[in-house]
């Protein structure tokens, strides 16, 4: 059925479909309306779930993390500071091996306080361990929490869903929300391959050693440092999942295809911009104009940013004269990561080859206006100036 | 409330393994021991990081054969409902779920989490289990160290500022049931835990715990210096039933029968407060009469408790 609605009440309404057991969740700008709609969907008795509105967002996670570890399927959503207020539990939720789903509805990160859309919040979490996706419309975020769940639960690690505060989270676009007869088909139910349960106790979380060690019975158990290598072991396995299950969907639902990224006339493209987010879609019409004035100019908005595509990223890549990576994200000291990734991707790439410059813009911090004006500026300047300093990031936007 | 139970009638079954790593003289033991023998098989535990996570045991062997879920430090009220959002998720029923957090992690960095579970009204059991300090990590104050007592961050003065009163933060938030308890009187502990779970909504023990390294005295003195804490008057056991206070086991006993024992008896069988001079002592046993003549008081009145 298509509906026009918000860019939240996507996401609520995939959380709907996917059944989700426990929600906890704490107001924070621009995600409110989202679980809003999730507490009235519970209230309704649309979903039996149980619907839980904590204190703190680390709460929130703590909630679910608990939820997790006693099998049922848990979601929670936040933006900005509430993520960062989570940052242990995202951490713990990781190491832990918990399948939990979290809308992140990208805000800039305060201080100074800043209600409008970044992507500082998200970024700054790449190396919790968890998989991040960033969506560019409505269509996508509904239909990437449904297969958000189904990847958390194959590869037991849980995941970040990325979208843009206000510019997606608030505006309102049409949709197709899929029947729950297909969606139930696409994702079973959630079996936990372990849970807290008093016929089979056991003490999750322990104090782990860093060497290996005997159980009670002479059998040996992982220390922490294996641990965590299965947590990146399986991470990297995560993008064969992650492709099958994209697959999976298309074919029973006809949307999407590729779990990593997307390409707008990147075939003969001499220059690629590379994007997250509905950032992508503004990058098109730049594209569309410079193609119209003779430049060949591609898009790439990646989706899967971590467990990272490094190698089909760089093939995709490597055929163009120049990338120019656009960010609504700093490592401040340095670049935009992403930046830093897209080079590190090429690097590894074939050693003999000639590999396209890189250079890396940011924009939009703290919901800075984009002007299609100085987007066209920024990338027509980027594809016809031979480049002085690779290593200086570029600013659009910037009134100083 | 008088011990129902008698140490011949508690059940055999144990919970907590023997050879757990809990330091020699350790009163946690006996207190988790016995609390686990009134919750039972079908409990699931949640424990955030303090002495209690050492005594379980390092991966992958565990002292305590109830299913436990470790989990960060501030979140274990919180984690607690989200066990019981599980299980009603699931339809399971007839499992109890149980926080056991020390005072740090209930009075300081976990009491926003347990806070608003009380307040949500979420249907589990919390036991903070307080050794008045952050033992775990060498002896640091905390909120409910006691006023005057030298620990590893108020190392020449002694903690300035009175102890925190925990329970009576939990019974101004309304919850049904709210009750102390001492590791010396490990019967009473069992009753408590056996009537807590019959309540609805967040119920709150607090076990005062005595800690030798942490304290400063010899392992053997634990339960001496437990029962001492509770003999001086220092130390109350009692239950809030629904908004109702009253005294019960050895503080109603101390409250019929007035023989107060000085409290300079009891900061003498520890290292921590040997800073502490006649006048602080005097002062003390002063807040300490004064509040008790209100209990000789109400018994007097034929009140109970």
């Amino acid at each position: 059925m298509h509906i026009i609605e918000s860019g939240n009440v996507a996401a609520a309404l995939g959380v709907k479909l996917s059944r989700a057991q426990v929600i906890a969740a704490y107001p924070i700008t621009p995600q409110t309306p989202l679980t809003e709609k999730l507490s009235e969907i519970v209230e309704a008795g649309e979903l039996d779930a149980q619907y839980i509105p904590v204190e703190s967002e680390h709460s929130a996670l703590a909630v679910c993390i608990a939820a997790s570890s006693a099998g049922a399927r848990a979601f929670t959503a936040t933006s900005a500071n509430g993520l960062l207020y989570m940052h242990e539990q995202i951490h713990w939720a990781a190491g832990a091996r918990l399948p939990i789903v979290m809308c992140v509805v990208n805000r800039g990160v305060g201080a100074p306080w800043t209600v409008w859309n970044d992507h500082q919040d998200s970024i700054s979490q790449r190396d919790t361990g968890w998989i991040q996706i960033y969506v560019n419309d409505h269509q996508q975020i509904i239909d990437t929490v449904i297969k958000s769940f189904r990847l958390a639960e194959e590869v037991m690690i849980p995941i970040m869903v990325c979208y843009d505060g206000y510019l997606l989270s608030h505006t309102y676009m049409p949709f197709d929300v899929p029947e729950q007869d297909r969606v139930d088909a696409f994702l079973p139910p959630y079996k936990a391959p372990y849970a807290l349960d008093p016929e089979n106790p056991a003490n999750l979380n322990t104090v782990t050693l860093p060497d290996i060690r005997f159980d009670a019975q002479g059998r040996l158990a992982h220390g922490y440092m294996e641990i965590r290598y299965l947590l990146q072991e399986d991470m990297r396995k995560a993008l064969d999942a992650a492709s099958s299950i994209e697959r999976q969907f298309f074919e029973m639902f006809g949307r999407g295809g590729d779990a990593f990224f997307e390409l707008y006339c990147c075939e003969d493209a001499d220059y690629i911009a590379v994007s997250m987010g509905s950032l992508s879609y503004h990058l098109r019409d730049v594209a569309d104009l410079l193609r119209a004035s003779g430049i060949r100019v591609g898009v790439m908005s990646v989706h899967l940013y971590r467990p990272f595509p490094a190698s089909m990223i760089a093939q995709a890549l490597v055929h163009a004269r120049r990338i120019i990576v656009f960010e609504k994200a700093l490592s401040y000291g340095y670049e935009g990561a992403l930046c830093s990734d897209i080079k590190s991707a090429l690097f590894h790439h074939g050693h003999n080859q000639a590999r396209p410059e890189v250079l890396g813009h940011v924009l939009g911090l703290g919901g800075r206006e984009i002007r299609t004006e100085d987007l066209h500026e920024a990338l027509k300047h980027s594809c016809t100036t031979p480049v002085a300093h690779p290593d200086e990031i570029g600013w659009i936007g910037l009134k100083i | 409330m008088h011990a129902i139970t008698t140490i011949l009638d508690l059940p055999e079954e144990e919970f907590l393994n023997p050879g757990n790593r809990s330091c020699s003289g350790c009163s946690l033991g006996i207190a988790y021991r016995v609390a686990l023998k009134a919750l039972g098989k079908d409990t699931l535990l949640v424990v955030p990081p303090s002495c209690l996570t050492v005594l379980q045991g390092l991966f992958p062997i565990a002292a305590t054969k109830l299913p436990s879920l470790n989990v960060t430090f501030a979140s274990t009220a919180a984690a607690a409902t989200g066990l019981l959002g599980a299980l009603k998720a699931q339809h399971k029923t007839g499992i109890k779920v149980v926080a056991w957090a020390g005072d740090g992690g209930t009075s300081d960095i976990g009491i926003q989490a347990l806070s608003g579970a009380a307040e949500r009204g979420d249907d589990f059991l919390f036991i903070c289990y307080d050794n008045e300090g952050y033992m775990n990590t060498g002896a640091q104050r905390s909120g409910t160290t006691p006023i005057g007592a030298l620990t590893a961050t108020t190392p020449f003065k002694g903690k300035l500022q009175p102890k925190k009163d925990v329970p009576a933060i939990m019974s101004a938030h309304g919850i049904s049931y709210v009750a102390t308890c001492s590791a010396a009187y490990p019967l009473d502990i069992y009753d408590k835990v056996l009537k807590a779970v019959t309540f609805t909504g967040v119920k709150y023990l607090h076990l005062h715990i005595p800690c030798p390294p942490g304290w400063g005295f010899n392992p053997r003195l634990s339960v001496k210096i437990g029962k001492l804490a509770v003999k001086t008057g220092l130390y109350e056991l009692y239950e809030v039933e629904h908004g109702q206070f009253r005294l019960t086991g050895a503080s109603q006993k101390l409250a019929d029968k007035k023989n107060l024992v000085p409290v300079e008896d009891y900061f003498k069988t520890q290292a921590r407060f040997r800073n502490l001079g006649p006048d602080q002592i005097n002062e003390i046993q002063q807040l300490i009469t004064t509040r008790w003549e209100r209990y000789f008081q109400t018994m007097e009145n034929g009140e109970e408790g």
